[in-house]
């Protein structure tokens, strides 16, 4: 039986920069949400981000937090949940830290399924440079560096997750922190690399994509008839967009094993990061054996 | 018949690409190590997997050799090209081994007094076995004509050909067999060069340079591998991925170097001993991973082993032309350690060692050898490879008991006199949880852009170096201490300049050497100390700028007499050294 937390544990006393109005107040709120309802103590999770806006989230939590450098906090969460498999990991960046210039680590993990949580806190905009377009923005997107708008079609981290192979693939909306809450959650427990992508406006930036803009498309597949184990299903879904915008999960596989599972080097031992371990080291009789490889 | 010598020459083994000459070659190198001889094995190779020259040159003596030698004495030729390629290198006196069939012009080997000795290796192959065995009929004709026992040669056949089946063993030993008596019979009696087992000799291992890096990281507690493979580091990354699952090592092939080396610090930051391996053009992408180790104070261990550049350069051919790149790569000022192994043995001690230089200092270590280290194999005693000399040594890491006895609130960052901080690891105690930002932080690691605070910050990292500095091992000399010529090196060019310096002195010239070790941060006063000392410096590096003779002028103003420089892809031989000295660069670009 999960002991339920008081979301509060995970308050820092750190300043926060955002914007007011800025969408990453909810995924902040529902990280803290999602995490308190499972049980999960700060020391217990590692959040890792990349560099942006949404990407200063994990220093103003209390929580095991590493920034890191922009579009690599996927290699890094895949690697410390590997050498420590007992710590909840979770990713949180942006569009463009996620999908631009971390795009091939996005690929690779969805089709890699390490037992992993990424939250993107997708706004189509880069924010933090104040205002440039994203992979995410839609084609014809005016900004600085798109004066005559945008002509790439938008990156669909959807479809894209669905034909790499990802696990579980769901949309949030900033605008419903206790229903991107529920998804964290169930990204959390998800045995896997499970994708939050979450439709979260810049208000500094982003004048078309506003909450208002998002309220009058957004409806939640879990309302509907909806099978999210539907690979086909899923895939119309992925690319619902100008007059409806579905959240919640749509597509998910049970059971499949993580990554970190296949490993044969783990099976049955302590996580690689146990201190004792090495330096009482059991070894050295089997590394005396393979000297006899060279002769 | 010239005076017969024994246990001293060298080999060449030559052909195209395919046709199993690397295999070959190390077949042979560990067949005479078996008999008791040292060997240097060095291949050479192109980057392509059919066609093109490869070829293995072998220096078997009876004392331990640091490289290569010229000139050579034995020819093993499988392709015509092979014998153009290698005549000059011929001594005389020399024989050349090649198959019949082969249509070449004797005139230019009998000029130099090379023998060409033609055997039917075809056709004794394709006789026993099949055609593709020419190169174990031209390795048994090698033994026979030298009058090597066969027995050894076919211990190796045995061992290598095992998992093929008995068959495949059985035929390639009559191969070999054939080949040895033919050759040994008609050629053998007119040969000068013998070798012999050595009797008494102990048992030794064959080993290269990245094995030992391999095995020193095992034994120094490296846990977790990230690598994207890289012509000359593959075979790290190889080795220890294929170790039994025992050894509980886990590595990862990642999508590319950039996230090889994160997925390092990832592990790393954890607590695992993590690291990669790449070369030049690998560590390239791996910079901005550089610069976030050090920022957020993760030990992390990159294993650069360099070849040809720039870009693609060379892939298989060896340089030393990363060093001050290594040193200073990454934006920014950060701490960090660079080493510089100059042998087999030497590669074992850095790769243990690294782990606890990254942990007790927090920060990138980075271990450079070169294309000729990594891949040249060589004979080891077995204590060259010593267990229980390795210590693990993780810092200022904190044990859970440590954390239960933190009373106040934990600060990763907190300023110390020396800049390390006592480093608590992720998901190991409640108290403490903390934050680790790329951004300048407070000691507590969140962000912080406050003058004074960024000041402190930016002295306390920066401290480590200093810090470090008092580690590191100030250069080791080589030979006698009042030498007319000191040739000053680092890295893999240390095995040719000892072996020029031995060569200089036993012709009754006076030459020593002074090879570093420890690079980065080169610790200043030893450093001028041991080029004062010195009457003449020449400095030999295989790159074009003399960057280790600029690394010295820097550190320490002072500025070697001479620099020779190679940036042909090949390795010196130590009489390309001995050759070069008086005619080296004085001043000019160099230096």
């Amino acid at each position: 039986m999960v002991t339920r937390l008081d979301p509060k544990l995970f308050d820092a006393t750190t300043d926060i920069t955002w914007c007011a109005g800025c969408g990453d107040f909810a995924i902040l709120k529902a990280l803290k949400l999602a995490l308190a309802d499972l049980g999960i103590e700060p020391y217990q999770a590692l959040v890792v981000s990349g560099i942006g806006c949404g990407s200063k989230l994990p220093d103003y939590m209390n929580v095991n937090a590493y920034l890191t450098n922009h579009g690599r906090p996927l290699p890094i969460a895949t690697a410390a949940k590997l050498a420590n498999p007992d710590l909840h990991v979770i990713v949180t960046n942006g569009d463009g830290d996620s999908y631009g210039i971390g795009g091939n680590h996005f690929v690779q993990s969805c089709r890699r399924n390490p037992n992993l949580t990424h939250i993107v806190e997708n706004n189509q905009i880069y924010g933090l440079t104040k205002g440039q377009y994203s992979p995410t923005s839609d084609k014809g997107f005016v900004t600085t560096t798109s004066p005559d708008g945008a002509i790439e079609l938008a990156f669909n981290p959807l479809s894209v997750a669905l034909g790499a192979g990802a696990t579980f693939i769901s949309r949030a909306f900033a605008g419903e922190p206790k229903h991107m809450a529920g998804l964290i959650a169930q990204g959390i427990q998800h045995r896997g690399y499970a994708l939050i992508d979450v439709l979260q406006p810049c208000v500094t930036f982003n004048r078309t994509n506003t909450y208002d803009w998002y309220r009058k498309r957004v409806y939640h597949l879990e309302d509907e008839d909806y099978d999210p184990s539907d690979r086909k299903a899923a895939w119309e879904k992925a690319h619902e967009w100008e007059e409806r915008i579905p959240l919640g999960v749509l597509y998910r596989v049970e059971g499949a094993p993580a990554y970190e599972d296949q490993v044969k080097a783990l099976e049955g031992g302590s996580p690689l990061s146990r201190l004792d371990d090495l330096v009482k080291d059991p070894r050295p009789q089997q590394y005396e054996r393979l000297k006899e490889r060279f002769t | 018949m010239a005076s017969v010598v024994t246990n001293d020459m060298s080999i060449v083994i030559g052909g195209d690409a395919g046709q199993g000459v690397e295999s070959s070659g190390a077949g042979f190198c560990l067949s005479f190590a078996r008999a008791g001889l040292h060997v240097f094995g060095m291949q050479d190779y192109h980057s392509r997997i059919r066609g093109g020259h490869n070829f293995y040159q072998i220096r078997l003596s009876e004392k331990p050799r640091l490289s290569h030698s010229n000139p050579v004495h034995l020819l093993i030729a499988l392709t015509p090209e092979t014998v153009r390629l290698h005549l000059d290198q011929l001594a005389e006196g020399a024989a050349g081994v090649l198959p019949e069939r082969f249509e070449i012009d004797p005139a230019p080997l009998e000029k130099r007094g090379v023998r060409v000795d033609t055997l039917p290796l075809i056709r004794m192959a394709e006789e026993h076995g099949n055609r593709v065995m020419a190169n174990t009929a031209a390795l048994g004709a090698a033994a026979g004509i030298t009058e090597f026992p066969l027995q050894f040669m076919e211990s190796v056949i045995r061992d290598n050909f095992a998992a093929k089946g008995q068959q495949t063993v059985d035929t390639n030993l009559k191969v070999a067999e054939a080949a040895y008596g033919l050759a040994r019979d008609r050629y053998g009696a007119d040969f000068p060069y013998k070798l012999v087992p050595v009797d008494g000799a102990p048992r030794r291992m064959l080993m290269n340079g990245n094995q030992a890096l391999a095995m020193g990281a095992l034994a120094g507690g490296c846990r977790f591998v990230s690598a994207y493979p890289m012509t000359p580091a593959t075979s790290i990354f190889e080795w220890l991925s294929g170790l039994p699952r025992e050894y509980g090592v886990v590595t990862k092939h990642a999508e590319d170097e950039i996230a090889a080396a994160d997925m390092a610090i990832g592990a790393s930051f954890v607590g695992a001993r993590g690291m990669t391996a790449t070369s030049g053009g690998g560590f390239c992408l791996m910079v901005e991973a550089l610069g976030l180790a050090a920022m957020t104070e993760v030990p992390m261990v990159i294993m650069l082993a360099q070849r040809g550049g720039p870009s693609n350069g060379l892939p298989t051919r060896t340089e030393q032309s990363d060093l001050l790149f290594a040193i200073n790569a990454s934006h920014g000022e950060s701490p960090r350690i660079v080493t510089a192994p100059g042998t087999v043995e030497e590669c074992f001690e850095a790769g243990w060692r690294a782990f606890n230089l990254a942990e007790k200092y927090q920060c990138p270590v980075v271990v450079m050898t070169d294309s000729f280290l990594a891949s040249t194999l060589r004979t080891l005693d077995m204590d060259a490879i010593d267990f229980s000399s390795v210590s693990i040594d993780r810092g200022s890491t904190l044990t859970p008991q440590e954390l239960d006895g933190l009373t106040n609130g934990y600060k990763r960052f907190e300023f110390t006199e020396t800049g390390i901080s006592p480093r608590a690891l992720p998901g190991q105690h409640p108290a403490a949880a903390f934050s680790a930002a790329s951004d300048e932080h407070d000691e507590e690691g969140h962000f912080l852009e406050e003058i004074e605070g960024r000041r402190r910050m930016m002295q306390k990292r920066m401290r480590k170096l200093r810090e470090a500095e008092r580690e590191m091992r100030p250069p080791k000399r080589y030979g006698p201490p009042e030498a007319e010529t000191t040739l000053v090196c680092w890295g893999s060019s240390f095995g040719p300049c000892k072996e020029a310096a031995d060569e200089i002195n036993d012709a009754g010239g006076s030459a020593n050497v002074l090879q570093f070790g420890d690079l980065w941060p080169l610790p200043e006063e030893v450093t001028a100390a041991a080029l004062s000392e010195c009457r003449r410096t020449v400095t030999v590096e295989q790159n074009y700028t003399s960057q280790l003779a600029k690394l010295l002028r820097m550190t320490t103003g002072i500025k070697v007499d001479g620099t020779l420089n190679k940036y042909d892809g090949r390795p010196f031989a130590p009489e390309e050294i001995v050759a070069g000295l008086g005619k080296e660069v004085v001043s000019g670009y160099a230096a």
